[in-house]
C-alpha cells in the first residue's frame, strides 16, 4: 500500500527527513519511532498527502478521500461546536449518512454529552478525541496518526486501544508514537527514525 | 552547466559592442526631430527599455507557468531572475520617461503620459513580488506562491493599461501631447539597434544573474554535504 | 454538483464562524463609518462630488483589505487548513467558499455605509452601485488567494495591502469611472473584464498556494 525509496525532505536547507525506504502491504500497522526532530510528522505528512517529496520515490495506494490523517493540531474550527465540524467534514468527504455517523462516533469517544459545545470550550483531551472521529468519519482504508495518545487520559487511551485494535488487520495503519509499548501488539512493522 | 558559462563572456561583449554602437547611432547618427529636438534622443533608450521590460515580465510568467506545470524546481529561479530583471529595466523606464518628460515639457512626472503610469502600477506590483518572497520560507511553498503572483502580474499588464485608458474619461489630462515620433528611415534603423542591443544586454545580464545563483545553490549543496 | 454543494459548506462554516465570534462584521462597519466621518473633515468646502466619489473608493478598498487580512485566520488556527485541503473536493472550492464569505461581509457593511454616504456626500445611482458589486467581487476573488498567499509567511498584515493595492487600482478606476464618467457602460464592462480574468486566474491558481 505503501512504497519509498529514498524519501527525503528538505526546506531549503534545513533537512526535515534523512532518506528512508519503506514497504508497507495493506492492512499492516506501521510504528514510527524516534526522537524530537527527528521526522516523524513530517513522514506522516508525506504520507497523507500534505506534502511532496524533494527526493526519492512515494506511492501511496489510497487516494485523497480514502486517508485520515490526525496531526498534532486538531485541524477543528474553534468557533464551531463538535457536531458542526463533523458536519462539515461529513460534505466534504462526501460521507453516507454523515450525521448517523459522526453520532456513532461521538459516542464511541465519549463526547456524545459535549456535542453541541464549541470546541474552543473543550479540554485538549477532548479536543484531541475529536480530532480522532474526525479522522474516522469517512471510514478511511489508510489510517495516518501523528501521537494519537498525546493529550488523552486514560480512560481516552483505552477508548483509542479499543478502536485501533478493531480496525488493525481490515485497514493500514501508520501510527507514530512516544510509547511504542502500548502498540507493540498489534504493530506488524516499525520504522526508528535517527 | 558549463557550457551555458563558457558563450557568456562573448555574448557580453557583443552586448557591450551592441550598446556602444546603439549609443553612436541614437546620439550622433540619427537625424534630430524637428519638433522636440536633442530631447528626443532618450526615446531611442527609454522605449527599448520598456519593452524589454514586458519582455522580462512576460518570461518571468513563462518560467512561472512552466513550475507549476512540471514541478521542476529550477523555473522558480529562472523565473525570479526574469523578473528580477524585469523590475530593474521598469525602473530604468520610469527614470529615462521621468528624464523625458523634464527635457520635454520642464516636469520630472506626468499622469498624462500612460506609459509612465503604467510602469509605475508594474513596478510597485512587482516589488511586492520581492516582499513575498521575502516573506515567505524557502521551499515548494514560495515558490509555487511567486510562480502565480508572476502570473497575475501578466495578466496584469494589458488590464492596468486599459485601467489607465479608461480614467481619461474622469482625469482630464493636461495639454502635453506627444505623438509616436514620426521616424525617418535612419531614425528607424537607430531605434531598432537600440532595441536589439537593449534586448541582448538584458538577456546577458539574465544569464549572468541565474548563473551566479546557480553557483551560489550548488556552493550551498557541496558545503552541506562535507559538512 | 458535489462541487457546489461543498462551497456552500464551506461559505456557511465561514458565516456561522463569523456569527459567533463577531469579530470582522463589527470592524468592518465601524471602520467604514468612521472613515466616513473622516472624510467630512477631509474634504474642503466645495471640493465638489468627484472629490467625494474617489475617497468614499479608498474607503471601499481598504475596508475589503481590513476584511480580507482576517479571511484566514479560522483556518489557521488549529491549522484547519490542512483537513480542508487533505478532503476530496477541489482546493478551487476553498477559495471560492471563502471568497463569498467575504464578499458577503463586505457588502453587509457596504449596506450600512452606501445608504449614509448617498445621503451626506453624494447620490449614487444605478451605475454607481453596479460599480461597487463588481468592484467588490473583483477585489474579494483576487483578495482571497492573496490572503492565503500571504498567511504562509511573516509579516502578514504587512504583505496583503502591497499585494493586493497594485490589483485594487484597475477596480477604483471602473468604480469611480462608473459613478462619475458621462458614460458609465465602458466602465462596468470593464469591471467585469476584470472579474471574469482575475476571478478565474484565482479560481485556476488556489490549489498551487495551498498545496506543496
Amino acid at each position: 500500500m505503501i512504497r519509498a525509496r529514498g524519501l527525503e525532505k528538505r526546506y531549503g536547507r534545513r533537512v526535515a527527513l534523512a532518506p528512508v525506504d519503506l514497504d508497507l502491504p495493506r492492512g499492516a500497522a506501521l510504528l514510527v519511532t524516534g526522537p524530537n526532530g527527528s521526522g516523524k510528522t513530517t513522514l506522516l505528512r508525506l504520507v497523507a498527502g500534505l506534502t511532496a517529496p524533494t527526493r526519492g520515490t512515494l506511492e501511496v495506494d489510497a487516494e485523497r478521500g480514502r486517508i485520515g490523517y490526525l496531526a498534532h493540531e486538531p485541524l477543528l474550527y474553534r468557533e464551531l461546536t463538535a457536531l458542526e465540524n463533523l458536519e462539515l467534514y461529513g460534505r466534504l468527504y462526501r460521507v453516507r449518512e454523515r450525521r448517523e455517523r459522526a453520532g456513532m462516533l461521538l459516542e464511541r469517544f465519549g463526547l456524545w454529552e459535549a456535542r453541541n459545545e464549541r470546541v474552543a470550550a473543550y479540554s485538549r483531551g477532548m479536543t484531541q478525541r475529536l480530532a480522532l472521529c474526525r479522522a474516522l468519519l469517512h471510514d478511511p482504508d489508510l489510517l495516518v496518526l501523528d501521537e494519537p495518545y498525546s493529550a488523552l487520559d486514560e480512560e481516552g487511551a483505552a477508548l483509542l486501544d479499543g478502536v485501533l485494535a478493531a480496525l488493525a488487520g481490515a485497514r493500514t495503519l501508520v501510527v507514530s508514537t512516544h510509547d511504542p509499548g502500548r502498540l507493540r501488539p498489534l504493530a506488524t512493522a516499525g520504522l526508528a527514525l535517527a | 552547466m558549463t557550457a551555458s558559462l563558457r558563450s557568456l563572456p562573448g555574448l557580453a561583449l557583443l552586448a557591450a559592442v551592441g550598446m556602444g554602437a546603439a549609443l553612436v547611432l541614437a546620439l550622433l547618427v540619427a537625424p534630430e526631430d524637428a519638433d522636440q529636438g536633442v530631447s528626443q534622443r532618450i526615446f531611442y533608450i527609454h522605449v527599448p527599455v520598456a519593452l524589454t521590460a514586458y519582455l522580462c515580465f512576460g518570461l518571468g510568467a513563462w518560467k512561472a507557468l512552466r513550475l507549476l506545470w512540471t514541478g521542476e524546481q529550477r523555473y522558480d529561479l529562472e523565473s525570479y531572475v526574469a523578473i528580477h530583471q524585469g523590475t530593474i529595466f521598469g525602473l530604468l523606464t520610469l527614470v529615462t520617461g521621468s528624464i523625458w518628460a523634464k527635457a520635454s515639457w520642464g516636469v520630472w512626472w506626468t499622469w498624462s503620459s500612460n506609459q509612465l503610469v503604467l510602469f509605475l502600477v508594474l513596478v510597485l506590483f512587482y516589488c511586492a513580488y520581492f516582499m513575498l518572497r521575502f516573506s515567505l520560507e524557502e521551499g515548494p511553498r514560495r515558490a509555487r506562491s511567486s510562480a502565480v503572483y508572476a502570473l497575475f502580474g501578466v495578466v496584469l499588464i494589458p488590464v492596468s493599461f486599459l485601467a489607465i485608458r479608461l480614467a481619461e474619461d474622469f482625469i482630464h489630462p493636461t495639454v502635453f501631447t506627444r505623438e509616436g515620433p514620426q521616424m525617418t528611415g535612419t531614425m528607424f534603423a537607430a531605434f531598432c539597434a537600440a532595441w536589439a542591443a537593449v534586448t541582448l544586454l538584458a538577456y546577458v545580464l539574465y544569464r549572468v544573474e541565474l548563473a551566479g545563483k546557480r553557483l551560489d545553490a550548488d556552493l550551498r549543496e557541496l558545503r552541506e554535504a562535507l559538512q | 454538483m458535489t462541487y457546489l454543494a461543498a462551497v456552500a459548506a464551506l461559505t456557511q462554516k465561514d458565516l456561522r464562524v463569523e456569527l459567533r465570534a463577531r469579530e470582522t462584521l463589527p470592524a468592518l462597519l465601524l471602520f467604514v463609518l468612521s472613515t466616513l466621518v473622516v472624510f467630512h473633515f477631509a474634504l474642503p468646502e466645495g471640493a465638489g462630488e468627484g472629490a467625494a466619489y474617489g475617497l468614499l473608493w479608498v474607503a471601499i478598498v481598504f475596508t475589503a483589505l481590513l476584511g480580507l487580512a482576517r479571511a484566514w485566520v479560522p483556518e489557521q488556527e488549529h491549522r484547519v487548513l490542512d483537513g480542508l485541503v487533505l478532503a476530496p473536493c477541489d482546493r478551487s472550492a476553498i477559495w471560492l467558499g471563502k471568497t463569498l464569505a467575504v464578499l458577503a461581509f463586505l457588502l453587509a457593511a457596504q449596506a450600512v455605509a452606501l445608504p449614509a454616504f448617498a445621503l451626506f456626500f453624494a447620490p449614487l445611482d444605478g451605475a454607481a452601485l453596479a460599480g461597487v458589486l463588481l468592484a467588490d467581487l473583483g477585489i474579494c476573488a483576487v483578495g482571497s488567494l492573496m490572503s492565503a498567499m500571504a498567511a504562509a509567511g511573516r509579516a502578514r498584515e504587512l504583505l496583503l495591502p502591497l499585494l493586493v493595492l497594485p490589483l485594487a487600482i484597475p477596480l477604483v478606476v471602473g468604480g469611480v469611472g462608473s459613478a462619475v464618467a458621462p458614460e458609465p457602460d465602458r466602465h462596468l464592462l470593464f469591471l467585469v473584464l476584470y472579474d471574469g480574468l482575475f476571478g478565474v486566474l484565482s479560481w485556476a491558481s488556489f490549489e498551487y498556494v495551498v498545496t506543496e
